[in-house]
């Protein structure tokens, strides 16, 4: 399955944070890589989406909507707040 | 936070189909007047949702076409043929219907006129949807940042926007991977690094290079980009997969 990127779940990760996060940074906690969510790679053809770490391919995402209420789980990236 | 139009929760919104536009075999343009648009940038998406009688729910991202002062918002949407959404999108709508969206979306893949240039967009098939936003923008804005455009799709009647991207100003090249009409004066062939090399300002004038297109496409001209000189922070990526994001 090919993946797309962090521009594909754009729109769960705005209406879960309250703003746009495809600029955010963050590491991914298995291997430390730094990466903007924006280049994240995505598998989205199941109900909900996956989020990899381009540089050792561990899940640091999930992201997953039902009836309008978006749930994320990011304990594999270590989000860095600005 | 930089890039964001509105910030602030996104809501679903009903948008009035105002016109359909076809632009080739395969894409429809699609006019909307959303009840409260905040405005977007150039290169933002939406999130369209169609909600089937029994409660079912698809949705799916689709590239702003206009530019952020255009009269309507627009969108292009690809027939995927046993796509859930597209088909829906290209072939059933009509104008007068209501689309459920949210937006805009995204703050890595737009360009503004802050940002400078050159500006170097390459393009793969539908890829091109955020691009037309772009070089709206750019047309409307300081000409003096040289715009350039690589657009790469399969044949001749593939390319969208072919005759308004050839008006706008910009130095737009084209190229064709299958077949190409006689007295064709464009490229032929794939997007490789001999055509990158020719096409791409050099990396000395640190172009800003924006790639959309299937992942298969930006992977391939993106590391090209790379291996080519250009410094990876200076190259922005957007891939959609066979979902029709």
């Amino acid at each position: 399955m090919e993946a797309v990127d962090g521009n594909a779940i754009a729109g769960q990760l705005h209406q879960h944070f309250g703003t746009d996060m495809t600029t955010a940074r963050g590491a991914c906690a298995h291997c430390g890589a730094r990466a903007m969510i924006a280049e994240l790679a995505v598998y989205n053809q199941a109900p909900g989406a996956v989020a990899r770490c381009r540089a050792c391919g561990s899940v640091v995402m999930v992201v997953v909507e039902i009836h309008g209420t978006t749930g994320v789980n990011y304990a594999g990236f270590h989000l860095e707040r600005t | 936070m930089a890039g964001a139009a509105v910030p602030g929760r996104l809501r679903w919104q009903s948008a009035t189909v105002l016109e359909l536009v076809d632009e080739t075999p395969q894409c429809r343009t699609i006019a909307l007047a959303p009840a409260d648009w905040p405005g977007h940038l150039a290169g933002q998406h939406v999130d369209v949702r169609l909600t089937a009688e029994d409660g079912y729910q698809a949705q799916r991202s689709y590239s702003i076409a206009s530019a952020p002062g255009d009269d309507a918002l627009r969108l292009t949407v690809e027939r995927i043929d046993d796509g859930e959404v597209s088909p829906y999108l290209a072939d059933e709508l009509r104008p007068g219907d209501e689309l459920e969206l949210r937006g805009p979306i995204g703050g890595y893949f737009v360009w503004e006129e802050r940002l400078g240039g050159p500006l170097m967009l390459v393009a793969g098939g539908s890829g091109i949807v955020p691009f037309r936003a772009m070089l709206r923008h750019w047309a409307g804005g300081d000409r003096s940042i040289p715009a350039r455009l690589l657009y790469s799709a399969r044949t001749l009647e593939d390319l969208i926007y072919r005759q308004e991207l050839a008006e706008l100003g910009a130095d737009v090249r084209f190229t064709l991977t299958r077949e190409a009409p006689g007295g064709w004066d464009g490229h032929h062939g794939r997007i490789d690094r001999a055509l990158l090399t020719e096409v791409v300002w050099p990396p000395a004038e640190r172009p800003l290079v924006y790639v959309c297109g299937p992942s298969g496409f930006v992977e391939a001209a993106a590391q090209g980009l790379v291996d080519t000189g250009h410094q990876p922070g200076r190259i922005r990526t957007e891939r959609f997969g066979p979902t029709g994001t």
